[in-house]
């Protein structure tokens, strides 16, 4: 367990084992992602009210639910940054950013998208855009904090302290709209108990938030493995692959 | 200095301490240990690291560098900047200084700034003093100061020749009287006391 | 040693903090008279309407505290970091902990409380009934205390940029919005008649978590930021 933590610790074996894992888990991705649009656009029965319309939530909700976990798996890669000093949870952390801010992004705009054939607007101050729209908040509040410091370790630490006390203040915010905003649709997906979701819609459904789900770690790996780079350039490691890749 | 036990206990040891900036190593491994009595210069050129190593040893620093500190005894620090509120007086200053040191009673206040030259500016707003009044009001800290281990970051600085003999003066009380100095100076103390000097790049040496 | 206990540390430097504020009287007054500009604002851009400006009285009165805190947290820990008496602060024997909340305290008593006891008169100006001004200094009273240790969470992370002014903004808004809602829903309570204990006793309850959580980040921002 310990020499695991260790080696997590390791810039270069970190780069070589997310070059590991990411050469099997994109492909993953990528034939899960299309298998997951294709079956949830193409062979599910239309909603009985909404129609056709209703298939954009096989984007917007995968989007909003890795939006969310996003924050936390930042704020979790802050804490440990900040308890046991571990620099790539640092990097991790900071590579969460921009990509849980690129999903929320995503979900505000298919969930415009969505609104506006339902309830004929673009935009609804309703409950969940709402809060949405706060995540995308909070998201850029870390991404700007990261940029305006100069010093990057030091930028990575204010960034961890920011994103705890996001995620103390999640759970506050979103009960706050939610009772701010009492007339919203309840939470139809649910993995125990009855779901009001129909089997043949839900199943495509659970495959693109898995699918959403590698996209996330993949874009994470792949962050990280760029921040690595750059952070380590002048080490001997990344000039020995700078070269390899060079004579290739 | 009598021979007890507690005079051999460092105040502050100080294990394997690294610090590296933009990819350029400033020191590496610096191992010392600071007992009562000492009286220790950090040696080295503008942007040698001075400044980071003193304020890695006061607590200051906590990442960015490898080693380990340990501080076994109150300590003051004074840093580059005064510290000094222009709005309250020098003697509100001193009264409810944020270092949380002492409780001081108006008398030794007084006292303390009669030792640094402020006699009579006890109760002028501090904005009226000069920036050398202000470091001296800051100064006066030292005179007031119980914490054996002090830390001082270029103590010297737009401080004129008097002063400058005095604050030596004071140094050396202090580690006579079993306290211990650890300070970054540019120009060499004037003082018949034993200076131990830290070299960032070799380490301790008498 | 002669290091005062911890209770008569913080006790001083809620003194030097009050002394501080008083001796530049017009930092103390700004707020208000911001607060006073921006409520002259609305009937400009709403039109001089009663009805419609008492409707809208709570949210705006709640929006133009929560601004006018928002500016001055800013400077809590700013001059303090300039002159390098942040760095004795840290370096001082009693728990940072109770040391910041003594300087949130001296905030929120020279910006929360003042603004608070003046709302009142902004109030009848913006036909706010009569029936909820009781209500509205209470929950500002409750409410600017959170927003006073919420907005230091971001004063103590910006303190050491040169640009922290607009960026605070950014960081904190989104945690203020919680106190946004109650604070104003208790007075539109007030207004139409309903109970505005409820609204208010979960406004304590942030009070509560903000004084156990908030001092332990804005020690590691300090931390954070005289480090950087």
């Amino acid at each position: 367990m310990w020499t695991f933590f260790h080696k997590l610790g390791s810039p270069p074996w970190l780069y070589s084992i997310s070059g590991t894992i990411l050469r099997w888990l994109l492909p993953i991705t990528l034939v899960a992602l299309a298998a997951g649009i294709v079956w949830g656009l193409l062979f599910t029965a239309p909603d009985f009210r909404q129609g056709n319309s209703y298939r954009i939530i096989y984007i917007h909700v995968p989007a909003a639910v890795v939006a969310l976990a996003g924050y936390y798996v930042m704020a979790i890669a802050g804490a440990i940054s900040l308890i046991w000093k571990m620099k790539m949870a640092d990097v991790a952390m900071k590579a969460c950013a921009p990509i849980g801010a690129a999903l929320t992004f995503i979900a505000l705009v298919t969930g415009s998208i969505w609104g506006k054939p339902t309830w004929g607007t673009w935009w609804v101050w309703d409950a969940r855009i709402t809060s949405m729209l706060i995540l995308l908040f909070l998201y850029l509040g870390v991404v700007a904090l990261y940029e305006a410091y100069d010093n990057k370790e030091a930028a990575g630490k204010a960034c961890a302290v920011l994103s705890l006390v996001g995620m103390v203040n999640i759970p506050i915010i979103y009960k706050s709209v939610d009772w701010w905003y009492s007339l919203h649709q309840p939470a139809s997906i649910k993995f125990t108990g009855e779901s009001s979701i129909d089997p043949s819609m839900l199943y495509p459904l659970l495959l693109m938030i898995s699918a959403f789900y590698a996209l996330f770690t993949c874009c994470l790996l792949m962050n990280m493995r760029a921040e690595l780079l750059e952070r380590e350039a002048r080490t001997n490691w990344v000039q020995r692959l700078a070269k390899q890749e060079g004579r290739s | 200095m009598p021979d007890t036990p507690t005079a051999h206990r460092p105040l502050l040891s100080a294990s394997g301490l690294s610090l590296e900036r933009g990819g350029r190593e400033l020191f590496s491994a610096l191992s010392f240990e600071v007992l009562p009595g000492h009286l220790l210069q950090i040696e080295g050129a503008n942007g040698a690291g001075k400044t980071s190593l003193i304020r890695i040893l006061a607590g200051l620093s906590r990442y960015g560098f490898t080693g380990s500190v340990t501080r076994h005894a109150p300590l003051l620090y004074l840093g580059h900047q005064a510290g000094v509120k222009a709005l309250l007086t020098p003697r509100e200053n001193l009264a409810w200084h944020v270092g949380g040191e002492g409780d001081y009673d108006d008398e030794r206040i007084r006292d303390a700034l009669a030792r640094v030259g402020l006699y009579g500016y006890e109760n002028v707003p501090s904005h009226a003093l000069s920036a050398g009044q202000h470091r001296r009001v800051n100064l006066a800290r030292l005179y007031l100061s119980e914490s054996p281990l002090w830390l001082l970051d270029e103590p010297f600085t737009a401080i004129d020749r008097s002063g400058v003999l005095d604050l030596e003066n004071l140094l050396v009380e202090h580690v006579e009287r079993g306290g211990a100095v650890v300070m970054t100076s540019h120009q060499a103390l004037q003082v018949t006391y034993e200076v131990r000097f830290l070299s960032l790049l070799e380490g301790l040496r008498l | 040693m002669s290091a005062p206990g911890t209770l008569p540390f913080c006790l001083r430097l809620l003194r030097r903090q009050l002394v501080l504020a008083f001796r530049r009287p017009i930092e103390i007054g700004n707020p208000l008279l911001f607060f006073a500009m921006v409520v002259a604002l609305f009937p400009l851009g709403l039109g001089p309407a009663p009805e419609q400006l008492s409707g809208f009285a709570p949210g705006i009165l709640w929006i133009i505290a929560l601004l006018s805190n928002l500016l001055t947290s800013d400077a809590v820990f700013r001059s303090d970091f300039e002159d390098g008496s942040l760095e004795q602060l840290l370096l001082s024997p009693q728990p940072l902990f109770l040391s910041v909340l003594a300087y949130i305290a001296a905030h929120w008593l020279v910006t929360g409380v003042l603004l608070a006891l003046v709302s009142p008169v902004f109030a009848l100006m913006l036909n706010l009934p009569v029936q909820a001004v009781g209500v509205l200094v209470a929950s500002l009273l409750l409410g600017s205390a959170v927003l006073s240790l919420v907005g230091c969470i971001g004063a103590a992370l910006t303190v050491g940029l040169k640009r922290g002014g607009m960026l605070i903004s950014l960081l904190i808004l989104p945690f203020y919005m919680p106190v946004l809602i109650f604070g104003s829903a208790a007075v539109q309570g007030a207004v139409t008649g309903v109970p505005a204990g409820p609204y208010l006793a979960i406004l304590g309850a942030m009070l509560c978590l903000a004084i156990a959580l908030a001092p332990l980040a804005i020690a590691a921002g300090l931390r954070i930021s005289v480090d950087a």
